[in-house]
Formats: C-alpha cells, structure tokens, sequence
C-alpha cells in the first residue's frame, strides 16, 4: 500500500450527534504526532440540531485547502446530510463507513461509486453505558489512519477532565469498540510519515489567529457586536485584552463599535473591531470619519455569503466591493486579506501596523472559511511590525493636526498633551483641522490623505508571488492556498504556472503587478463572488497585458484545488 | 482641586461660531467654561464628544480636546476614549435630534453602561441645521413644511428614558441662567458615573415662540432624591420647565480594569501550543 502525502476525512452526522467534536480531536491526534491538517465545519443555521460534518485533511506537508474529494468519510448518520451534500465530494475510491440504521444514503455517497462499509456505530454505543456513536467513529477513523486507542483518546481525556471519570471511561470504551471495528475494514491509504520538525506546532483558528496578530500589533482595545462568523475573534480577545492591560467593549450594535474604537484611538489606545458584511454595511459611515479625521481603526470582516443576511455560516468573498468603494466621498484606507489560517496572524498585525503608521483605518477580509477552520501550524514567526504612530508630544506654538509633511502623516496630539488642543472632524478641515468649506484646503487634506497611502514603500508583504511560467493565476484571501496547490499540480504535469495573491488590495500596487506580470500571456482570475467583484476591482485600477479568463463562483461551494488546476490545464 | 487658577476665558477657542445671533448654545458654551473653571480642570485633560447638528458644534469652541463626529454616535465614541483613558473628564454635547433620534439607541444604553461622563443635551424642540423640522422633542401640533399641520406624534420624554434606563444622574437646566447651568454641570462632572444634563436652549430662528421658555422656566419645587421611584413620579409629572438637579443617584461606574501590564505576549500563545 502507497503512502499518500495527504489524507481527507469527513465526519457526518446531524448537529448534536459530535461529529465536529469528533474530527477536532483527530486533528489534534495527528497534529500531536507531528502531521499538518485543516479541520473546516459545515453546518446550517441551527444553534443545535440540523446537519454537521467536519471535514479534516491532514498531511505532511501545511495544509491551506479542502481536497477536491474525501478518502475517507463516515455517516454518524445521514438524516440532514443531502442539505450540504453538494460541498463533500465523493468518488469511487472514497471509503464511506455507514451505520445502517442511521437513515438512507445521500446521493454524495450513492451516485460517487464509493464502496460502502456498514458499522452499526449506534448500536455499539449503546451497548456501553453512557457511550456515544461519535466515540465509535472516532475509534473507526484512528485505526484506518493509523493512530492507536491511546493517541485517539489523549485529546479526548483533555475536554472532558470536568465531566468526571464516568464520561471519560465511556468515551475510552467507544474508541476502543471502533478501533476493533474497524479491524477488518481495508481503507486502502495510508498517511506518509511526517516530515521531523523542530518548530513548535499550534493548532488554532483563523479567528484565534486574527486575535492573536491583533494584540502582536499593539491593539489593546476591542468593542463589538456579536455576530457570526467573526464571534470567535471577540470571545479570544476578551479574556486575552484583560491580561495585557486593554479591555474590550460589548456594544449595543455595530454603528457604536465603530465608533467606540475611534473614541480610543483618538485617545491614544489602537483599537480593533471585528464583524461580517451586516456589520460592515453599518460601520462604512463611521469609517469615513476615520479617513477623514485621520484616525487610525482596524475593523476585521469576516465574510460571509451575502446580500443583507445572506448565509451566516458559510464562506464566500463578495465583500470586497464594500470594502474597497463602500464610503461616500473620496476616502483612501487600507483593505488587506489574509490568505491562510496562519496568516490571519501576519497579516492582522501588518494591517495594525500600517494604520498606525499612516493613521488610516484598515479593513481587513477575513472569510467563514479561513476564520472557523482550525488549522494544525508551525508556529507562525514574530516580525517586526508592532504600531508606530507618530505623536506630537512637545508642542509649542499653534498645533496643526492635520499639517502637510513629506510623507503626508502628522504628528498626533494625545488628549492630555498641553497646548495640543484640537477637535478631530468629519468636516472638511484646515490644517489646523478648523472646519471650512474652502475649495483648497478641501482639495489639500484629499491630497494628503491620498498621497500619504500611495507614497508609503509597503515593501515584499503586498502579495504571495509563486513560480514562473506565461500563465499567471491571480486570486486572493483564503483561496490562496488552493490556487497554490493548483499551480503546484500543474507544475507536476509540466505546465509552468505562477501564482499571485494580493495581500494589499488597497491601495493598489501598480508598479509591483506590473513587475509580478511581466512576459505572462494569459491570466486567470480566481475568486469566490457571484459577480467577478475581484476581476473588475483588477481591469479598473491595473493595466493586464494579457488575455484575461475569469473562474467565479459564489460560496458556498469551496472552490478547489482540482477546480483551478482544471481551468490552468485547459487553457492550453 | 488644581492649583492653577483657570478662568472661563481659558476654555474658550478663536473660532468664531456659526450659531445664530440670539442661539441659547450661546449661553451653554459660556456655563461649560464657567464650570471647568469652578472644577480647575486643565483645558488639555477635558474631551468634549459630539455628534451633528447646532449644538454638536460646540467642541471646536472651546479650547479642550474635542470630536466631532458622525450623527447620533458621540456616546459610542465617548464611550471608548473615557474606558483607556479614564484620566480625562469626558463630556458629551448633543441636541435633540442627534441624541433623541438618531442617537436614541447609544442613549438607553449609555445611562445603562453607567461610565463616568456627563452628557449634555442642548434641547430645542426642533432641528435647526436642516432648517426647521420636527425633533422628538417637538410639540405635536407644531407646524414645519416636513409635518404640515404637526407630526401629531406625542414628544419623547428624555428623563423619564434616562432614569428608566440607569443615568446615574439626571438634571434640567436653562441656557439663560448660565450661571446656575454652570454650577449644576459641575456637579454632574463631579458625579461618578453617567450624568445626564439637559439644557433648555431656545432656537430663536425656527422658533421664535422659545423667546418665552425664559418666563416658563421654574425651580424645580422639589428636594433632590437618590429614591427611582420617587425620581419616577417627579419625572412622569414633570411640566418640562422644571429646573434643577431632579435625581442624584449611587450606582458605582463602570471601569474595567486597564493599564500597564507585564505579562509577556507569549504567555497568551499557550491557549495554541499542543
């Protein structure tokens, strides 16, 4: 039997059955044992109840997408499974464990050609007293991936040290039911040695890791409302800001969010909010005052599908317009995205950084998919990037807030420094940011807040360009990793592909594109929204030397890495 | 107290107003000088917040910190400088409309967080800015080319919300006596927790009717309480004209725990490490 660099696994079952419980563990299992692995959730809107899978891929090598289809998946049961059936692919190699009694076979598994292998998982459950079918699959999935009971079972013993000794013997008894269940089954795959490392290994959220990067930044004020799927950004940094000297702010709604970190800001402390599209729709008015008053803001999207509520639980990319051309007026800011579960770290602490430097609010887009999905990382590295405002700390004379300077930033007064007073605005402003309705001081502080972001050298971390080749993919935020493994598999075959992924969406990055695009010949856009946002956000502010395909889907659907590989192949 | 002498001068900017001639904000951006000094508050160490309209102008004619912000949303942004920077004595300037309608939800809220910051609505019963519109506040018969004929929707009661929503302190004042307007600012400064001040200040452009609010205007025939219930039954039988300090309540602020720490930002990642 070959060993397979990557393995994928979907658990199933309705919501309350364990089933994400059950591959978050097996994530820690391999994590524990020295593979990488991605753990995404799918589910609907139901608090409890309803269709769950977990769906896991590890391997020895980082993982940054979901396979194209799973190896391995096994139906707790299937009663709500056809509801997102479409998003687990199956094929005639897949495994599928079934417990018969758990309802019919959706048409993933029986129109896939997988082979099918009964477990009665919920009777082998009850035969142990307090035993739960989740602990039987669980048994089942490390044995057919080569783990032991012991390594099965040490995360397990973890989550349920408060539950007592009698949940904990329950749950040893039902992985050890399934590990001997699955004695007889043949998987067919076997998982290839990890690669040894050194480096120390994390396992965390995107959301977890977004929080995390936040404070590496320098943040230390939060206030938000709760909403999904950016929840988890919040509930990290509650705790987290208390022990580091901050303090985050549940607000009544979004508009007082926004409004509460621009009220900190301007009191000297860098202040986070994270949210969705509902809640950005709210804050874009407030974010305007920020550009204006020169405020810096970070505010964290957390896309998920839209229009108004769209699907709260599932990922897609269509807040980029909003993003970028949301705000009335002309009001230049930052948009970043980050493109992996590690680098929401990297690229949060970035994006703190850049708008303390250039006192500009930055948004940051996050997906559903990048943001719930727990990722099995090396730790990501300290950098350098920690906020640098510059403050107006001795001031003689009349002080101008808003003074033109060469690199368009001015030097910050704190409430509390004497002789500093001013009073931010949303009017347009004077240098001394006195309210006018001057047709010169307008078109200067436009200037300055203009040429200060254009101006600034942002240096390698604009964007993740990979390979050679006359064929460019170009894509951003989560879809990164997939487009990767495309151009890697294509690579494979012979056909020579580079990648580039914006970390920087604005301001645009003209002279580097061009650079990233020199001698390409065909260019194909990746992106996950409905309406190409990502490809006419390209043609309006980049020149493309070359014939331009578009592949855009709306979520829910992942798009793989099979999928972009497809498109590279046959564009010949 | 400090031990520089301030005067009410030392508060006030060289940006001339925009405000009518005859505008009551007048006689408040005086009280609010007049009360800083009474308290020897360093200009550079007072923040005033506001939101839009007449009143929301007043930061940039005093000589302190000041934010003009976004309609409706000065408490938020107040909200967030007073929690990091607990230091500063945080006032909020808002009238009718930017706070009652517009701001009405941070407002309920505000007086429920309970953060030590005075909140100062200059009230005139109609939206001057935009030129003569119904506030919340307005008189239901009143007529303005957006309502002809009145709104014929009863006035929002804002101490009543005040108090039913926790303001830690609840007061009516009017522009024209500055001098007793300033004294009760002071005091609900000093105050801990969420004071809420509001100013009768006549708009003498869209309504000149508020010429008289001087001759309406009455001590309120009242002792001062820390009583709810009593506060309650003054406030629902109020006349509107009622000036003073009508309830003083002891609710402890709400502060959360901020500053310096030394805890190393690696202890933070344990939560990740296997």
């Amino acid at each position: 039997m070959a060993a397979s660099p990557s393995i994928s696994i979907a658990i199933i079952g309705s919501g309350g059955a364990g089933a994400l419980t059950t591959v978050d563990s097996l994530l820690e299992t391999a994590s524990a044992a020295g593979w990488h692995g991605l753990f995404t959730r799918t589910m609907g809107p139901q608090i409890r109840g309803g269709e769950a899978a977990g769906l896991l891929r590890l391997a020895v090598h980082p993982v940054e997408c979901l396979p194209d289809r799973f190896d391995l998946m096994i139906g707790i049961d299937w009663l709500n499974a056809h509801r997102f059936g479409a998003e687990i692919k199956a094929g005639p190699q897949t495994l599928v464990v079934s417990d018969p009694r758990g309802g019919d076979l959706p048409p993933m598994v029986t129109q896939s050609g997988a082979r099918v292998v009964e477990v009665p998982m919920k009777e082998m459950a009850k035969a142990i007293p307090d035993g739960r079918p989740n602990m039987i699959a669980l048994g089942i999935a490390a044995r057919l991936l080569g783990f032991t009971v012991e390594q099965a079972f040490a995360p397990i013993e973890k989550r349920l040290v408060d539950k007592g000794s009698a949940a904990i013997a329950a749950s040893l008894a039902g992985i050890k039911v399934g590990f001997g269940a699955a004695a007889g089954i043949d998987f067919g795959m076997q998982l290839a040695a990890p690669t040894p490392s050194a480096a120390r290994r994390w396992l965390l959220s995107g959301n977890e890791a977004t929080a995390l990067g936040a404070i590496r930044g320098g943040i230390r004020f939060a206030a938000a409302y709760p909403i999904t799927p950016a929840t988890e950004i919040l509930e990290w940094l509650a705790p987290n800001l208390s022990k580091v000297g901050g303090t985050l702010l549940q607000a009544e709604d979004e508009l007082a969010a926004i409004n509460m970190i621009i009220g900190s800001s301007y009191g000297g402390t860098p202040a986070l909010t994270a949210t969705s599209g509902p809640g950005l729709s709210l804050m874009i008015e407030a974010l305007g005052l920020a550009t204006s008053a020169e405020i810096p803001v970070v505010v964290v999207d957390v896309m998920r599908g839209g229009p108004s509520t769209g699907i709260p639980t599932k990922s897609e990319q269509g807040d980029l317009n909003i993003a970028i051309y949301g705000m009335h007026g002309d009001a230049p800011h930052l948009v970043l995205a980050p493109q992996s579960v590690g680098d929401c770290v990297f690229t949060t602490q970035w994006a703190t950084y850049l708008a303390e430097t250039l006192q500009a609010p930055a948004i940051i887009l996050s997906d559903q998919f990048m943001g719930q999905s727990r990722a099995a990382i090396e730790r990501p590295a300290d950098v350098a990037f920690i906020g640098a405002r510059s403050i107006a700390s001795e001031i003689s004379g009349t002080y101008m807030r808003h003074a033109m300077t060469a690199n368009g930033v001015s030097p910050m007064a704190i409430p509390g420094t004497r002789g500093g007073q001013y009073t931010a605005d949303g009017l347009t402003h004077s240098e001394r940011a006195t309210p006018t309705s001057g047709a010169a001081d307008h078109l200067a502080q436009l200037d300055k807040r203009r040429d200060k972001l254009d101006h600034f050298n942002f240096g390698d971390h604009w964007a993740s360009i990979e390979g050679s080749g006359d064929l460019a993919v170009i894509t951003w935020g989560s879809l990164t990793g997939a487009a990767r493994e495309a151009v890697e598999r294509a690579a494979a075959d012979g056909i020579k592909v580079r990648m580039i992924a914006p970390r920087l969406l604005t301001p645009i990055q003209p002279e580097r594109l061009a650079a990233a695009l020199a001698g390409v010949k065909r260019i194909l856009v990746v992106e996950q929204t409905h309406g190409g946002q990502f490809n006419k956000f390209l043609r309006a502010h980049y020149d493309l030397p070359a014939p331009v395909r578009v592949f855009n889907r709306p979520g829910p659907l992942p798009i793989t890495a099979g999928e972009i590989h497809y498109a590279i192949a046959e564009w010949r | 107290m400090s031990s520089v002498a301030y005067k009410q001068a030392d508060y006030k900017s060289d940006v001339k107003p925009i405000w009518c001639p005859g505008c009551g904000d007048y006689h408040v951006l005086m009280s609010f000088g007049r009360a800083f000094a009474q308290l020897g508050l360093p200009p550079e160490k007072i923040a005033v917040i506001s939101g839009i309209g007449c009143s929301s102008r007043i930061p940039a004619y005093t000589n302190c910190y000041g934010f003009h912000g976004v309609h409706g949303r000065s408490l938020a942004l107040a909200a967030g400088l007073k929690v990091t920077r607990p230091d500063l004595t945080v006032v909020v300037a808002s009238g009718d409309g930017d706070g009652y309608s517009i701001g009405g939800n941070h407002f309920l809220h505000a007086c429920r967080r309970n953060i030590d910051m005075t909140y100062v609505v200059m009230d005139n019963h109609i939206y001057g800015m935009t030129k003569g519109q119904p506030s919340p506040t307005t008189e239901p018969e009143f007529d303005t080319a957006l309502s002809p004929g009145g709104t014929g929707v009863a006035p929002f009661h804002p101490l009543v919300v005040a108090l039913a929503s926790g303001a830690n302190f609840i007061a009516r004042c009017f522009s024209g006596e500055p001098n007793q307007t300033a004294d009760v600012l002071a005091q609900a400064i000093k105050h801990p927790g969420f004071s809420f001040v509001e100013i009768l200040s006549p708009c003498v452009t869209f309504r000149p009717d508020e010429k008289a609010w001087k001759d309406m205007v009455h001590p309120a025939p009242v002792t001062e309480t820390s009583d709810q219930g009593k506060a309650a039954r003054r406030l629902m039988t109020d006349d509107g004209f009622n000036i003073g300090i009508l309830y003083r309540g002891n609710r402890p602020p709400f502060q959360p725990a901020i500053g310096a720490s030394n805890v190393d930002l690696s202890e933070l990642e344990k939560d990740f490490e296997l």
